[in-house]
């Protein structure tokens, strides 16, 4: 089914709107069209999270909520979907929501400009864990709400509030009712100038046929060309709606993870299989940039700054491109050609990365160093996995961001490790060799010595955390670690 | 009057059952809301919500972006210059117009009034004319039907600017002589003897960067013309009656032309005092040239590039000290990085002079200030207020003694206390009265364990090779009043409706530190009213006019006093009424809980409102405040500028991860002083605010300009400020139990800025650690501590 409107479920009833042009964004209907200011802009580019709402979708017959952020979002993309907003949540009455109620007795406002969006963020943990009987704890609380800032409150008022909402008396959303609406929408969208097939059939002939089109993903960082750069698309071609694309498969082997399938969900199965990324995972932009973008899209994209290629190439991992009556595999390292060049063709897309799954023995860790922990981009990222074989280096990947124009296999450094006996000489030698074999750039995040100068340290934290050596890394410290 | 809570303390970490006196927020389900009218109870004191909290939560507190727009309304966005020093030749905005939607672009000759702004210097264009002086300064407008319409417009007109050398560096413009402002000196004693006869002698220089406000709201302005040359503009602003005098200075019109209005903003932090009026006369002028509505909300870049920041501060110093690390003589240069104009750099380089004590008597001393001109944003009023360069340095200097005498830097800092009997009249003569330095910091230094974690740390770093922790105790003496005299006073009005309900309203801005609800309860005990009776209504200069910025912490200082004389007012009214029914004296009858008692009856506060009323009883009336005791030498800075001063401590403890410079924030205990509290809740949450913006202050938030003079840290993708997993693992906040001993609103303190500043001792505690990882006893750290800055202070 294709529908010319954008149609969503707000208030438990349906929205439709037409004419709405492809880069017109969430945020700018939401404001402008539907008069509804309750959400806020504080920095159109998913950084803030004044600007977050909450959509709910239908998998496998039941609602999943996501928040995100509506600054950055196309307001196409909601199309067939189920939208919350801060204006949404308390009763006909005007009775707050426990969300909201929390916050006012904790004393979580006080500007009240970033309130809707951390609203709508403990709307999201509320619907995925209050009402699921998970308990909600200060950890989680901020892991959930990494991707909201507050300038008034230093923040403690607010994570009592996403503790405290558990304590006020329950509300539910009516899922069936939003289900039965929900199915009414489905299919594919096809709006003048915004297509978003839902099969991959269509995806590709559309691709074939339209290579000129935008091609999106979540919009995380195509959204700002939008917001910042003004730019606007003749036509744009949405690849999340392909089920063939949502999928993570899991094999003896290895894990496929298709190209639309959000960062979150592609996180938590690489998180599944290596517990040791959790935080390198949650360190990942804030939780509505990964809700709302891709897997794919950052490994199409292929920023030098993306914190998913390094660990992807540190891994062995291949990534897979289609096109109408075809596929090619090829190492991911291989993908890129140039500073945000690739060797993708014009009729072809990202249709899936497949990741190693995790040998015997191995030992990785996933670097990231920024100048605050959460929602940052890496000044470096370095990734590494090796496997000893009787005290000799059997198997290495190292994966690095920050260093050069793409992100980048260490090769040399991996050439100074394999083989070699795993001694603190070889860690040193290799940290030598991985400070040579790059030219970062000096920028706002760092200076190009001190890229250069933490790549072989990171390289020596990883000898120490081979032999064992604990709480030498403040990413996850635990003052009891410390203060033991 | 205050029904003050005792010891009011917050904790985290201990989840809900962690911190069972931190107001309600760990009710049982089912409890009472202590929300719920409470008649009997005075409204000070207690933790009430923020009188906008429900309207937030619930997306319907409106903000100036939020007001439906009337029919018409146009959209403008900022011509930007990018060169950071040129002659401008020209401008080409033919393709501009020629975009969909643009219907007006104006510039300097559209300017119907003085194309200088009405700032106190006088010296800054409203749209630069001949010479650009920094990369986002804005040349002009483009005004389109949407937003997106006018930003894409503003992009496409063409700037002819021939570059110029600039100068991008604070010391360079020192060297040059290159200052928006004459250099200022306060001097006592002779310093340079007594630095020459000083036992130990140390010197040094230091770097501290600014900061970006990041309220987030972005500036917001919308004029929109009204019958008769008229004109009412909506504003995101500290100090309406400055917008209201600039905006009718640009567009040659008297001040009663003009009225602006702001009920609330998201956000300020200074941040909106003086650049909140740039957008106001940019959105009127447009308004003006094309007779439309017009609105200017600048997109977070653009607000990034062409608004002022926390000024940078550099500095020179030489000491001199005994044994015990009592300072002896004191020199010291302060270079103020003020951008390209005045704006309140004067101001604001004077309180860092002011502040360069601290908490500690500096002797025979020098403090040259040097207000240097750069071609960057102008620099302009941050919480603080200058008061954080001038904190920050002494403790620098005294941290370095400790270090240098291997002496306990707490030790150091308490043998050079401002003493009660002597050693208590600070540089530029004022005595201080109301130390309470010593016993504050002794209770925290015990409450904290300071010494015994010191010793503790001391032991783990010494099996730690790569996490090195540090600890540090930095106290706060802040000075309350604006140093601009005149500044110091306010004005209210206080309507009683013949229903009994009650209005409020003022000359002060609520930007969120809860303002509003203080006054509305400092207006309902006053009446003797439950809380509930009483609104605030938006701030408008056609109420109360010639309102002072809201700034210097001083709102409700001044605005709640003033209020407080109102409803006096009111009330003597309505006693001497009561007075004459019931044949008493008028001082014999009281108000409280909803009621007006005399000798005779008691009688419910409505009826009696109704029955003056009928009888022709005024029911409302102004009230005016102005700070007594103050004065001031504005050439020779001395005098007593503050009326009190605010004090605190801070014990803060990091780790530093020596491979990376990586740092954390483990634990955090304050003690500070509010006075009595008129709202612990509010209270509480301007300190933990503070604390956490000064952390980012000096951590995480770095300002960096290219060699060009671009500001690349643009918005919130490249410039860091706190998030929640910031906020240290252990945060303890308790208030000092004593009133303020001068005569102020309730017997409270102003809290705004003083505990911005507490959060200098994590950064003493990360040079602690940074001197525990080196071992050389030197820790050459400059502010932000950012990881890069931390390794290299490690090396070197």
């Amino acid at each position: 089914m294709h529908s010319q409107t954008i149609r969503f479920i707000r208030r438990g009833e349906l929205v439709s709107l037409g004419n709405v042009p492809p880069a017109r964004t969430l945020l700018e209907v939401l404001r402008e069209d539907l008069g509804c200011t309750g959400t806020k802009e504080g920095c159109g580019e998913g950084d803030c999270g004044a600007c977050t709402v909450v959509l709910g979708e239908a998998v496998d017959g039941r609602l999943q909520y996501r928040a995100v952020n509506s600054c950055i979002k196309l307001a196409h993309s909601v199309d067939g979907l189920a939208v919350w907003t801060v204006e949404d949540l308390a009763g006909p009455d005007g009775t707050l929501h426990p969300a909201q109620e929390a916050m006012v007795r904790c004393h979580g406002s006080q500007c009240g400009f970033c309130t809707p969006g951390f609203v709508m963020s403990l709307f999201g943990v509320y619907q995925n864990y209050v009402c699921q009987g998970k308990p909600v704890t200060r950890e989680l609380a901020q892991s959930a709400l990494s991707g909201n800032l507050c300038r008034c409150t230093g923040y403690r008022p607010i994570l009592d509030a996403a503790v405290e909402m558990a304590a006020v008396p329950k509300v539910g959303v009516d899922e069936a009712k939003v289900l039965a609406q929900l199915a009414q929408l489905r299919g594919s969208h096809e709006a003048a100038g915004y297509m978003a097939p839902d099969s991959l059939d269509e995806l590709l002939s559309l691709r074939a046929a339209h290579p000129d089109a935008q091609v999106v993903a979540g919009c995380t960082d195509v959204g700002l060309w939008v917001t910042k750069q003004h730019r606007e698309f003749a036509q744009v071609l949405d690849v999340t709606r392909a089920r063939e694309l949502r999928r993570i498969e899991q094999h003896p082997s290895h894990i496929v993870i298709g190209a639309a399938v959000s960062l979150s969900d592609a996180y938590d199965a690489l998180v599944q299989d290596r517990p040791q990324l959790r935080s390198f995972a949650e360190r990942f932009a804030g939780l509505p940039v990964r809700n709302a973008g891709t897997l794919g899209g950052n490994v199409a994209n292929g920023s030098p700054i993306g914190d998913s290629m390094p660990l992807l190439i540190a891994r062995g991992a291949r990534i897979v491109l289609l096109r109408q009556g075809g596929q090619r595999e090829l190492p991911l390292e291989d993908f890129y050609t140039g500073y945000r060049r690739n060797v993708l063709a014009p009729d072809e897309l990202v249709g899936s990365v497949l990741v190693p799954r995790p040998q015997p023995g191995e030992l990785l860790r996933a670097y990231k160093i920024s100048k605050r922990f959460e929602d940052d981009i890496s000044a470096v990222c370095l990734v590494i996995r090796m496997e000893l074989e009787a005290g000799r280096v059997a198997s290495i990947g190292i994966g690095a961001g920050g260093v050069a124009a793409t992100p980048v296999r260490a090769r040399q450094a991996e050439a100074a490790l394999l083989g070699q006996p795993w001694t603190e000489d070889t860690a040193r030698a290799a940290a030598e060799a991985l400070r040579a074999e790059f030219q970062p750039i000096s920028d706002m995040r760092a200076s190009a010595a001190y890229r250069q100068q933490v790549l072989g340290n990171l390289v020596q934290r990883f000898w120490l955390e081979s032999q064992g050596a604990r709480g030498i890394n403040l990413e996850r410290i635990a003052i009891g670690e410390v203060a033991a | 009057m205050n029904a003050r809570e005792g010891e009011f303390t917050a904790a985290t970490g201990g989840g809900p059952a962690g911190a069972a006196d931190a107001g309600e927020r760990n009710l049982a389900p089912g409890t009472q809301s202590p929300h719920a009218p409470t008649a009997t109870q005075p409204a000070a004191g207690r933790a009430l919500p923020h009188e906008s909290a429900r309207a937030q939560v619930a997306g319907t507190a409106t903000y100036v972006d939020d007001i439906p727009e009337v029919r018409g309304t146009l959209h403008a966005a900022p011509i930007l210059s990018t060169v950071a020093h040129g002659l401008l030749r020209g401008v080409d905005a033919e393709a501009a117009r020629a975009m969909p939607g643009v219907r007006g672009v104006l510039f300097a000759e559209d300017i119907p009034g003085d194309p200088v702004l009405a700032t106190f210097v006088h010296d800054e264009p409203v749209f630069a004319r001949d010479k650009v002086e920094h990369v986002g300064q804005v040349i002009g407008l483009v005004v389109a039907d949407t937003v997106m319409q006018a930003r894409r417009a503003a992009r496409a007109v063409q700037v002819d600017i021939e570059p110029l050398p600039a100068v991008l560096d604070v010391r360079e413009a020192h060297a040059k002589q290159s200052y928006v402002l004459p250099p200022v000196t306060v001097r006592r004693g002779e310093p340079e003897q007594a630095l020459a006869a000083a036992r130990h002698q140390l010197q040094g220089q230091l770097e501290v960067g600014g900061q970006e406000h990041f309220y987030l709201e972005g500036q917001v302005a919308y004029a929109v013309p009204m019958e008769q040359d008229q004109w009412h503009v909506y504003s995101s602003t500290q100090h309406p009656a400055e917008v209201q005098h600039w905006v009718a200075h640009a567009l040659g019109l008297e001040n009663n032309a003009v009225t602006v209005e702001c009920r609330r903003m998201g956000g300020g932090f200074g941040g909106k005092e003086t650049q909140a009026g740039h957008m106001a006369v940019w959105a009127a002028l447009a308004a003006h040239k094309l007779r439309r509505p017009v609105k200017l909300r600048l997109d977070r870049d653009d607000d990034f590039l062409v608004t002022g920041k926390r000024h940078p501060f550099a500095y020179d110093w030489e000491a001199g000290f005994d044994d015990t690390g009592r300072l002896t003589g004191l020199k010291v240069a302060m270079l103020a990085n003020c951008g390209f104009s005045a704006d309140l750099s004067g101001p604001v380089a004077d309180r860092a002079i002011f502040h360069t004590d601290n908490a500690y008597y500096l002797g025979d001393v020098e403090i040259r200030s040097y207000r240097c001109k750069t071609n960057t944003q102008s620099h302009t009023a941050f919480r603080g207020f200058g008061g954080p360069q001038g904190v920050i340095l002494i403790e620098a200097i005294l941290g370095e003694i400790a270090r240098h005498l291997g002496l306990d830097p707490l030790d150091v800092r308490k043998a050079n206390l401002y003493g009660v009997e002597d050693r208590n009249v600070t540089h530029y003569r004022m005595k201080v009265e109301d130390n309470i330095l010593d016993p504050l910091i002794t209770q925290l230094e015990a409450s904290s364990r300071y010494r015994e974690r010191r010793a503790e740390i001391a032991r783990w770093n010494a099996k730690s090779p790569v996490i090195k922790r540090g600890l540090a105790i930095t106290p706060i003496k802040f000075g309350i009043s604006f140093t601009a005299t005149f500044f110091n006073q306010a004005g209210a009005l206080v309507h009683v409706f013949t229903d009994g309900s009650v209005q409020v309203n003022h000359g002060g801005t609520e930007m969120g530190q809860g303002l509003h609800t203080k006054i509305m309860q400092v207006v309902a005990d006053e009446l003797g009213v439950p809380f509930e009776r009483v609104r605030c209504t938006a701030t408008e200069t056609g109420k109360v006019p010639n309102a002072s910025a809201t700034a210097a912490s001083s709102g409700t200082d001044l605005n709640g006093r003033a209020a407080q004389f109102a409803a006096r007012n009111v009330r003597d009214n309505l006693a001497a009424f009561v007075a004459g029914l019931d044949g008493c004296g008028a001082g014999a009858v009281s108000f409280r809980g909803g009621q007006v008692i005399s000798p005779k009856t008691t009688r419910g506060f409505d009826e009696v409102v109704k029955s003056a009323y009928a009888n022709r009883i005024q029911l409302w009336s102004d009230g005016f405040y102005r700070t007594p005791k103050i004065h001031y030498d504005k050439v020779t800075l001395t005098g007593r500028p503050f009326y009190y001063f605010a004090y605190g401590a801070a014990c803060s403890e990091v780790a530093i991860d020596t491979l990376t410079g990586e740092n954390r924030v483990l634990a955090v205990d304050i003690l500070h002083d509010v006075g009595t509290s008129l709202n612990p809740a509010i209270d509480l949450g301007q300190i933990e605010g503070g604390f956490i913006q000064g952390i980012g202050w000096l951590t995480t938030e770095q300002l960096v300009w290219n060699d060009k003079g671009l500001l690349a840290t643009h918005a919130p993708s490249t410039y860091k400020i706190p998030t929640a997993g910031d906020l240290p693992p252990h945060f303890q906040v308790r208030l000092w139990h004593e009133g303020n001993r001068e005569d102020n609103v309730g017997g409270s303190k102003a809290v705004g800025e003083p505990p911005f500043m507490l959060a200098i001792s994590v950064w003493e505690a990360l040079r602690d650690a940074v001197a525990a990882a080196r071992g050389d006893g030197l820790a050459p750290l400059v502010a932000p501590a950012t990881a890069e800055n931390v390794l290299r202070s490690l090396h070197g």
